[in-house]
Protein backbone atom coordinates (compact mmCIF):
# COMPACT_ATOMS: atom_id res chain seq x y z
CA UNK A 1 0.00 0.00 0.00
CA UNK A 2 1.85 3.09 -1.15
CA UNK A 3 1.52 6.12 1.07
CA UNK A 4 -0.67 5.58 4.08
CA UNK A 5 1.05 7.98 6.46
CA UNK A 6 0.01 8.42 10.10
CA UNK A 7 0.23 12.18 9.82
CA UNK A 8 -1.08 14.00 6.79
CA UNK A 9 -1.81 17.70 6.62
CA UNK A 10 -3.52 17.16 3.27
CA UNK A 11 -6.08 14.98 4.98
CA UNK A 12 -6.79 17.71 7.53
CA UNK A 13 -7.25 20.47 4.97
CA UNK A 14 -9.27 18.32 2.58
CA UNK A 15 -11.62 17.06 5.28
CA UNK A 16 -11.71 20.05 7.54
CA UNK A 17 -15.51 20.35 7.47
CA UNK A 18 -16.04 16.78 8.65
CA UNK A 19 -13.31 17.11 11.25
CA UNK A 20 -14.74 20.36 12.56
CA UNK A 21 -18.21 18.87 12.78
CA UNK A 22 -16.92 15.89 14.77
CA UNK A 23 -14.88 18.17 17.01
CA UNK A 24 -17.87 20.42 17.72
CA UNK A 25 -20.04 17.41 18.57
CA UNK A 26 -17.28 16.03 20.79
CA UNK A 27 -16.70 19.30 22.64
CA UNK A 28 -20.39 20.14 23.08
CA UNK A 29 -21.19 16.63 24.37
CA UNK A 30 -18.34 16.88 26.88
CA UNK A 31 -19.24 20.34 28.13
CA UNK A 32 -22.95 19.58 28.31
CA UNK A 33 -22.44 16.29 30.15
CA UNK A 34 -20.05 17.78 32.72
CA UNK A 35 -22.30 20.84 33.23
CA UNK A 36 -25.38 18.69 33.88
CA UNK A 37 -23.34 16.43 36.15
CA UNK A 38 -22.10 19.42 38.19
CA UNK A 39 -25.64 20.74 38.63
CA UNK A 40 -26.88 17.33 39.79
CA UNK A 41 -23.88 16.29 41.88
CA UNK A 42 -23.47 19.34 44.10
CA UNK A 43 -26.87 19.09 45.83
CA UNK A 44 -26.36 15.32 46.16
CA UNK A 45 -22.94 15.78 47.71
CA UNK A 46 -24.18 18.56 49.99
CA UNK A 47 -27.06 16.35 51.12
CA UNK A 48 -24.71 13.40 51.67
CA UNK A 49 -22.42 15.46 53.92
CA UNK A 50 -25.37 16.90 55.89
CA UNK A 51 -27.26 13.68 56.48
CA UNK A 52 -24.46 11.45 57.75
CA UNK A 53 -26.03 8.08 57.06
CA UNK A 54 -26.64 9.03 53.43
CA UNK A 55 -22.94 9.46 52.63
CA UNK A 56 -22.03 5.76 52.55
CA UNK A 57 -24.93 4.65 50.30
CA UNK A 58 -24.53 7.62 47.92
CA UNK A 59 -20.78 7.03 47.49
CA UNK A 60 -21.32 3.27 47.36
CA UNK A 61 -23.94 3.59 44.64
CA UNK A 62 -21.69 5.95 42.67
CA UNK A 63 -18.78 3.48 42.92
CA UNK A 64 -20.99 0.61 41.80
CA UNK A 65 -22.17 2.60 38.80
CA UNK A 66 -18.57 3.42 37.93
CA UNK A 67 -17.62 -0.25 37.72
CA UNK A 68 -20.13 -0.76 34.91
CA UNK A 69 -18.17 -0.56 31.63
CA UNK A 70 -19.04 2.24 29.23
CA UNK A 71 -19.67 -0.17 26.36
CA UNK A 72 -22.05 -2.14 28.58
CA UNK A 73 -23.82 1.01 29.73
CA UNK A 74 -24.35 2.23 26.17
CA UNK A 75 -25.44 -1.31 25.30
CA UNK A 76 -27.99 -1.23 28.10
CA UNK A 77 -29.24 2.29 27.28
CA UNK A 78 -29.36 2.04 23.48
CA UNK A 79 -32.22 -0.48 23.21
CA UNK A 80 -34.42 1.79 25.32
CA UNK A 81 -33.38 5.22 24.10
CA UNK A 82 -32.59 4.44 20.50
CA UNK A 83 -29.50 5.39 18.56
CA UNK A 84 -28.00 8.86 18.65
CA UNK A 85 -27.25 11.71 21.01
CA UNK A 86 -29.57 10.89 23.93
CA UNK A 87 -28.05 7.59 25.17
CA UNK A 88 -24.51 8.95 24.77
CA UNK A 89 -25.29 12.10 26.71
CA UNK A 90 -27.06 10.19 29.49
CA UNK A 91 -24.15 7.72 29.74
CA UNK A 92 -21.59 10.52 29.90
CA UNK A 93 -23.61 12.39 32.54
CA UNK A 94 -23.80 9.24 34.68
CA UNK A 95 -20.03 8.65 34.60
CA UNK A 96 -19.18 12.31 35.19
CA UNK A 97 -21.72 12.34 38.01
CA UNK A 98 -20.02 9.39 39.68
CA UNK A 99 -16.61 11.06 39.62
CA UNK A 100 -18.02 14.39 40.78
CA UNK A 101 -20.14 13.00 43.62
CA UNK A 102 -17.20 11.06 45.04
CA UNK A 103 -14.76 13.97 44.90
CA UNK A 104 -17.34 16.54 46.07
CA UNK A 105 -18.31 14.42 49.08
CA UNK A 106 -14.64 13.98 49.96
CA UNK A 107 -14.00 17.70 49.51
CA UNK A 108 -16.99 18.78 51.61
CA UNK A 109 -16.17 16.25 54.34
CA UNK A 110 -12.62 17.56 54.35
CA UNK A 111 -13.66 21.08 55.32
CA UNK A 112 -12.16 21.91 58.72
CA UNK A 113 -14.99 21.61 61.30
CA UNK A 114 -13.36 24.42 63.31
CA UNK A 115 -13.92 26.79 60.37
CA UNK A 116 -17.59 25.79 60.22
CA UNK A 117 -17.87 26.24 63.98
CA UNK A 118 -16.36 29.68 63.71
CA UNK A 119 -18.89 30.61 61.03
CA UNK A 120 -21.70 29.35 63.24
CA UNK A 121 -20.27 31.37 66.13
CA UNK A 122 -20.35 34.46 63.95
CA UNK A 123 -24.07 33.95 63.55
CA UNK A 124 -24.11 32.54 60.01
CA UNK A 125 -27.29 30.69 59.10
CA UNK A 126 -27.22 27.29 57.40
CA UNK A 127 -27.58 28.58 53.85
CA UNK A 128 -25.13 31.43 54.26
CA UNK A 129 -22.59 29.16 55.89
CA UNK A 130 -22.85 26.71 53.01
CA UNK A 131 -22.50 29.28 50.23
CA UNK A 132 -19.88 31.58 51.80
CA UNK A 133 -17.78 29.21 53.91
CA UNK A 134 -18.28 25.52 53.21
CA UNK A 135 -18.47 25.63 49.41
CA UNK A 136 -15.48 27.96 48.91
CA UNK A 137 -13.39 25.85 51.31
CA UNK A 138 -14.24 22.70 49.37
CA UNK A 139 -13.81 24.39 45.99
CA UNK A 140 -10.25 23.21 45.24
CA UNK A 141 -11.26 19.58 45.80
CA UNK A 142 -14.44 20.01 43.77
CA UNK A 143 -12.51 21.60 40.91
CA UNK A 144 -10.03 18.72 40.89
CA UNK A 145 -13.03 16.44 40.46
CA UNK A 146 -14.41 18.59 37.63
CA UNK A 147 -11.07 18.45 35.83
CA UNK A 148 -10.84 14.68 36.24
CA UNK A 149 -14.43 14.25 35.07
CA UNK A 150 -13.86 16.49 32.03
CA UNK A 151 -10.70 14.72 30.90
CA UNK A 152 -12.22 11.28 31.26
CA UNK A 153 -15.42 12.40 29.53
CA UNK A 154 -13.41 13.53 26.50
CA UNK A 155 -11.96 10.04 26.25
CA UNK A 156 -15.31 8.39 26.90
CA UNK A 157 -17.23 10.23 24.16
CA UNK A 158 -15.39 8.12 21.57
CA UNK A 159 -17.16 4.99 22.83
CA UNK A 160 -20.41 6.64 21.73
CA UNK A 161 -19.51 5.41 18.25
CA UNK A 162 -21.30 2.14 19.07
CA UNK A 163 -24.57 4.04 18.98
CA UNK A 164 -23.43 6.08 16.00
CA UNK A 165 -22.71 9.26 17.94
CA UNK A 166 -19.12 9.42 19.14
CA UNK A 167 -17.83 12.76 17.88
CA UNK A 168 -14.17 12.16 17.07
CA UNK A 169 -14.83 8.48 17.81
CA UNK A 170 -16.79 8.33 14.55
CA UNK A 171 -13.69 9.49 12.67
CA UNK A 172 -11.58 6.94 14.56
CA UNK A 173 -13.89 4.12 13.64
CA UNK A 174 -14.36 5.18 10.04
CA UNK A 175 -10.59 5.41 9.72
CA UNK A 176 -10.30 1.91 11.17
CA UNK A 177 -12.82 0.48 8.74
CA UNK A 178 -11.13 2.04 5.72
CA UNK A 179 -7.59 1.57 7.09
CA UNK A 180 -6.96 5.30 6.80
CA UNK A 181 -4.14 6.04 9.22
CA UNK A 182 -4.19 9.84 8.90
CA UNK A 183 -7.86 9.91 9.90
CA UNK A 184 -7.23 7.76 12.99
CA UNK A 185 -4.20 9.74 14.11
CA UNK A 186 -5.87 13.11 13.53
CA UNK A 187 -8.87 12.09 15.63
CA UNK A 188 -6.64 10.77 18.41
CA UNK A 189 -4.48 13.89 18.52
CA UNK A 190 -7.57 16.11 18.51
CA UNK A 191 -8.99 14.15 21.47
CA UNK A 192 -5.81 14.76 23.44
CA UNK A 193 -5.72 18.44 22.44
CA UNK A 194 -9.36 18.93 23.37
CA UNK A 195 -8.74 17.36 26.78
CA UNK A 196 -5.65 19.49 27.28
CA UNK A 197 -7.40 22.73 26.29
CA UNK A 198 -10.40 22.04 28.53
CA UNK A 199 -8.09 21.06 31.39
CA UNK A 200 -6.08 24.27 31.09
CA UNK A 201 -9.27 26.35 30.90
CA UNK A 202 -10.59 24.70 34.06
CA UNK A 203 -7.25 25.23 35.78
CA UNK A 204 -7.41 28.94 34.91
CA UNK A 205 -11.02 29.08 36.10
CA UNK A 206 -9.94 27.42 39.34
CA UNK A 207 -7.19 29.99 39.85
CA UNK A 208 -9.64 32.82 39.18
CA UNK A 209 -12.20 31.36 41.61
CA UNK A 210 -9.73 30.69 44.45
CA UNK A 211 -7.59 33.83 44.64
CA UNK A 212 -6.72 33.11 48.28
CA UNK A 213 -4.71 30.01 47.30
CA UNK A 214 -2.50 31.79 44.82
CA UNK A 215 0.22 32.85 47.23
CA UNK A 216 0.76 29.29 48.47
CA UNK A 217 3.17 26.83 46.95
CA UNK A 218 1.35 25.21 44.05
CA UNK B 1 -40.40 -4.28 26.48
CA UNK B 2 -39.59 -6.45 23.52
CA UNK B 3 -35.87 -5.93 23.98
CA UNK B 4 -35.95 -7.17 27.56
CA UNK B 5 -37.76 -10.32 26.49
CA UNK B 6 -35.23 -10.88 23.73
CA UNK B 7 -32.42 -10.41 26.24
CA UNK B 8 -33.99 -12.90 28.65
CA UNK B 9 -34.47 -15.38 25.82
CA UNK B 10 -30.82 -14.95 24.84
CA UNK B 11 -29.67 -15.45 28.42
CA UNK B 12 -31.84 -18.55 28.76
CA UNK B 13 -30.40 -20.27 25.71
CA UNK B 14 -27.80 -22.76 26.99
CA UNK B 15 -26.06 -22.71 23.60
CA UNK B 16 -25.06 -19.09 24.26
CA UNK B 17 -23.26 -20.13 27.45
CA UNK B 18 -21.30 -23.23 26.50
CA UNK B 19 -19.07 -24.03 23.57
CA UNK B 20 -16.07 -22.21 22.15
CA UNK B 21 -17.85 -18.85 21.64
CA UNK B 22 -20.03 -19.15 24.73
CA UNK B 23 -20.17 -16.86 27.73
CA UNK B 24 -18.00 -19.15 29.86
CA UNK B 25 -15.23 -19.39 27.28
CA UNK B 26 -15.35 -15.65 26.63
CA UNK B 27 -15.24 -14.88 30.36
CA UNK B 28 -12.16 -17.07 30.74
CA UNK B 29 -10.51 -15.27 27.84
CA UNK B 30 -11.58 -11.93 29.28
CA UNK B 31 -10.07 -12.64 32.69
CA UNK B 32 -6.84 -14.02 31.20
CA UNK B 33 -6.40 -10.85 29.14
CA UNK B 34 -7.09 -8.78 32.27
CA UNK B 35 -4.42 -10.70 34.19
CA UNK B 36 -1.88 -10.23 31.40
CA UNK B 37 -2.59 -6.50 31.09
CA UNK B 38 -2.43 -5.85 34.83
CA UNK B 39 0.81 -7.86 35.17
CA UNK B 40 2.34 -5.97 32.25
CA UNK B 41 1.39 -2.60 33.73
CA UNK B 42 2.48 -3.60 37.27
CA UNK B 43 5.93 -4.70 36.18
CA UNK B 44 6.66 -1.16 35.01
CA UNK B 45 4.38 1.04 37.12
CA UNK B 46 4.95 -0.40 40.61
CA UNK B 47 8.79 -0.28 40.62
CA UNK B 48 8.69 3.18 39.02
CA UNK B 49 6.13 4.41 41.53
CA UNK B 50 8.12 2.95 44.44
CA UNK B 51 11.32 4.54 43.18
CA UNK B 52 9.72 7.95 42.61
CA UNK B 53 8.04 7.84 46.01
CA UNK B 54 11.17 6.57 47.76
CA UNK B 55 13.58 9.08 46.25
CA UNK B 56 11.29 12.02 47.02
CA UNK B 57 12.37 13.93 43.96
CA UNK B 58 9.69 16.54 44.53
CA UNK B 59 8.84 18.45 41.39
CA UNK B 60 10.30 15.93 38.96
CA UNK B 61 8.20 13.14 40.41
CA UNK B 62 5.10 15.33 40.40
CA UNK B 63 5.67 16.03 36.71
CA UNK B 64 5.84 12.30 35.93
CA UNK B 65 2.55 11.75 37.74
CA UNK B 66 0.87 14.66 35.93
CA UNK B 67 2.13 13.34 32.60
CA UNK B 68 0.86 9.87 33.43
CA UNK B 69 -2.52 11.28 34.40
CA UNK B 70 -2.83 13.17 31.13
CA UNK B 71 -2.72 9.84 29.31
CA UNK B 72 -6.16 9.20 30.83
CA UNK B 73 -7.45 11.53 28.14
CA UNK B 74 -6.09 9.16 25.51
CA UNK B 75 -9.11 7.10 24.50
CA UNK B 76 -8.49 3.38 24.89
CA UNK B 77 -10.50 2.91 21.73
CA UNK B 78 -7.92 5.05 19.91
CA UNK B 79 -5.01 2.95 21.23
CA UNK B 80 -6.74 -0.27 20.20
CA UNK B 81 -7.54 1.08 16.74
CA UNK B 82 -4.05 2.51 16.23
CA UNK B 83 -2.48 -0.82 17.20
CA UNK B 84 -4.88 -2.67 14.91
CA UNK B 85 -4.12 -0.39 11.99
CA UNK B 86 -0.41 -0.73 12.65
CA UNK B 87 -0.89 -4.45 12.02
CA UNK B 88 -1.30 -5.67 15.59
CA UNK B 89 -4.73 -7.25 15.78
CA UNK B 90 -6.47 -9.30 18.40
CA UNK B 91 -5.67 -10.17 21.97
CA UNK B 92 -2.09 -8.88 22.09
CA UNK B 93 -3.22 -5.43 21.02
CA UNK B 94 -6.02 -5.54 23.59
CA UNK B 95 -3.61 -6.46 26.37
CA UNK B 96 -1.20 -3.66 25.42
CA UNK B 97 -3.98 -1.07 25.21
CA UNK B 98 -5.41 -2.14 28.57
CA UNK B 99 -1.93 -2.05 30.10
CA UNK B 100 -1.42 1.51 28.84
CA UNK B 101 -4.75 2.37 30.41
CA UNK B 102 -3.85 0.71 33.73
CA UNK B 103 -0.40 2.28 33.97
CA UNK B 104 -1.23 5.80 35.27
CA UNK B 105 -3.65 4.52 37.92
CA UNK B 106 -1.09 2.06 39.30
CA UNK B 107 1.75 4.55 39.10
CA UNK B 108 -0.03 7.31 40.97
CA UNK B 109 -1.42 5.06 43.73
CA UNK B 110 1.96 3.39 44.30
CA UNK B 111 3.67 6.76 44.34
CA UNK B 112 1.12 8.26 46.74
CA UNK B 113 1.36 5.24 49.04
CA UNK B 114 5.16 5.16 49.29
CA UNK B 115 5.44 8.91 49.45
CA UNK B 116 2.82 9.07 52.20
CA UNK B 117 5.02 7.07 54.57
CA UNK B 118 6.05 9.27 57.50
CA UNK B 119 9.63 10.47 56.82
CA UNK B 120 10.36 10.04 60.54
CA UNK B 121 9.78 6.28 60.13
CA UNK B 122 12.12 5.93 57.15
CA UNK B 123 14.67 8.09 58.98
CA UNK B 124 14.48 5.78 61.95
CA UNK B 125 14.92 2.76 59.67
CA UNK B 126 17.97 4.35 58.10
CA UNK B 127 19.28 5.23 61.55
CA UNK B 128 19.04 1.55 62.48
CA UNK B 129 21.40 0.83 59.61
CA UNK B 130 18.98 -0.31 56.94
CA UNK B 131 20.06 0.16 53.33
CA UNK B 132 17.82 1.55 50.64
CA UNK B 133 16.64 -1.91 49.58
CA UNK B 134 15.62 -2.89 53.10
CA UNK B 135 13.97 0.46 53.77
CA UNK B 136 11.84 -0.09 50.69
CA UNK B 137 11.16 -3.78 51.26
CA UNK B 138 10.69 -3.86 55.02
CA UNK B 139 9.30 -0.41 55.81
CA UNK B 140 7.89 1.58 52.91
CA UNK B 141 6.17 -1.21 50.97
CA UNK B 142 4.37 -2.76 53.97
CA UNK B 143 3.14 0.67 55.03
CA UNK B 144 2.00 1.43 51.48
CA UNK B 145 -0.03 -1.80 51.23
CA UNK B 146 -3.42 -0.10 51.73
CA UNK B 147 -2.75 2.22 48.79
CA UNK B 148 -1.27 -0.54 46.66
CA UNK B 149 -4.22 -2.83 47.33
CA UNK B 150 -6.76 -0.09 46.65
CA UNK B 151 -4.89 0.91 43.49
CA UNK B 152 -4.69 -2.66 42.22
CA UNK B 153 -8.38 -3.21 42.90
CA UNK B 154 -9.37 -0.05 41.02
CA UNK B 155 -7.01 -0.93 38.17
CA UNK B 156 -8.20 -4.51 37.77
CA UNK B 157 -11.87 -3.54 37.78
CA UNK B 158 -11.23 -0.78 35.24
CA UNK B 159 -9.29 -3.15 32.99
CA UNK B 160 -12.10 -5.72 33.12
CA UNK B 161 -14.41 -2.86 32.14
CA UNK B 162 -12.16 -1.60 29.33
CA UNK B 163 -11.38 -4.86 27.54
CA UNK B 164 -14.88 -5.10 25.98
CA UNK B 165 -13.93 -2.11 23.80
CA UNK B 166 -11.42 -4.30 22.03
CA UNK B 167 -14.26 -6.24 20.46
CA UNK B 168 -15.07 -3.17 18.37
CA UNK B 169 -11.74 -3.66 16.63
CA UNK B 170 -11.97 -7.42 16.37
CA UNK B 171 -10.51 -8.39 19.74
CA UNK B 172 -11.75 -11.16 22.01
CA UNK B 173 -13.47 -11.27 25.36
CA UNK B 174 -17.04 -10.64 26.43
CA UNK B 175 -17.31 -7.47 24.34
CA UNK B 176 -17.83 -9.74 21.34
CA UNK B 177 -21.38 -10.43 22.46
CA UNK B 178 -22.17 -6.70 22.49
CA UNK B 179 -20.37 -5.78 19.30
CA UNK B 180 -21.90 -8.73 17.44
CA UNK B 181 -25.32 -7.65 18.70
CA UNK B 182 -24.83 -4.08 17.51
CA UNK B 183 -23.52 -5.35 14.17
CA UNK B 184 -26.56 -7.54 13.57
CA UNK B 185 -28.97 -5.07 15.22
CA UNK B 186 -30.07 -7.66 17.77
CA UNK B 187 -30.53 -5.32 20.69
CA UNK B 188 -31.70 -8.08 23.00
CA UNK B 189 -28.26 -9.64 22.64
CA UNK B 190 -26.66 -6.21 23.16
CA UNK B 191 -28.59 -5.80 26.40
CA UNK B 192 -27.74 -9.33 27.54
CA UNK B 193 -24.05 -8.74 26.82
CA UNK B 194 -24.11 -5.42 28.64
CA UNK B 195 -25.66 -7.04 31.70
CA UNK B 196 -23.15 -9.92 31.66
CA UNK B 197 -20.16 -7.56 31.48
CA UNK B 198 -21.61 -5.33 34.21
CA UNK B 199 -22.22 -8.32 36.49
CA UNK B 200 -18.69 -9.63 35.88
CA UNK B 201 -17.25 -6.24 36.86
CA UNK B 202 -19.31 -6.10 40.04
CA UNK B 203 -18.32 -9.68 40.94
CA UNK B 204 -14.62 -8.98 40.36
CA UNK B 205 -14.89 -5.81 42.43
CA UNK B 206 -16.59 -7.72 45.25
CA UNK B 207 -13.98 -10.50 45.29
CA UNK B 208 -11.16 -7.95 45.23
CA UNK B 209 -12.77 -6.00 48.07
CA UNK B 210 -12.50 -9.16 50.19
CA UNK B 211 -8.90 -9.75 49.05
CA UNK B 212 -8.03 -6.15 49.84
CA UNK B 213 -9.37 -6.62 53.37
CA UNK B 214 -7.42 -9.84 53.76
CA UNK B 215 -4.02 -8.43 52.77
CA UNK B 216 -4.35 -5.22 54.78
CA UNK B 217 -3.05 -5.58 58.33
CA UNK B 218 -5.77 -4.66 60.81
CA UNK B 219 -3.58 -1.92 62.28
CA UNK B 220 -3.60 0.02 59.03
CA UNK B 221 -7.13 -0.89 58.03
CA UNK B 222 -8.58 2.40 59.21
CA UNK B 223 -6.10 4.22 57.01
CA UNK B 224 -6.90 1.89 54.15
CA UNK B 225 -10.45 3.13 54.15
CA UNK B 226 -9.21 6.67 53.68
CA UNK B 227 -6.86 5.44 50.95
CA UNK B 228 -9.64 3.65 49.12
CA UNK B 229 -11.67 6.80 49.20
CA UNK B 230 -8.80 8.89 47.87
CA UNK B 231 -8.13 6.62 44.91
Amino acid sequence: MPGNPWFSWDYVTANWDAIREALVIHASLTVEAVAIAIVVSLPLAALATRVRWLAAPVVGFASTLYTIPSLALFAILAPFMGIGRAPVLLGLVLYALVVLVRTAVAALQGVDPAVLDAARGLGYGRARRFWTVELPSALPGILTGVRLATVSTVALVTVGVVVGYGGLGNLLFRGFQSFYRAEIMTATVLCLLLALVLDVLLWLLGRALTPWLRGRAA
Amino acid sequence: MNVVQEAITWLNDPLNWTGPGGVFALTREHLLMTLAAVLLASVVAIPLGVWLGHSRLGRGAAAVIVAANTTRALPTLAIIIILATAGLFGDTATVIAAAVFAFPVLLSTTFTGVRGVDPAITDAARGMGMGAGRVIGRVELPLAVPYLAAGLRTTIVQVVATIPLAALAGGGGLGQIISLGFGTQRYGQVLAGGVIVAVLCLLVDGVLALAQRAVTPSSVRAESRAAARAV
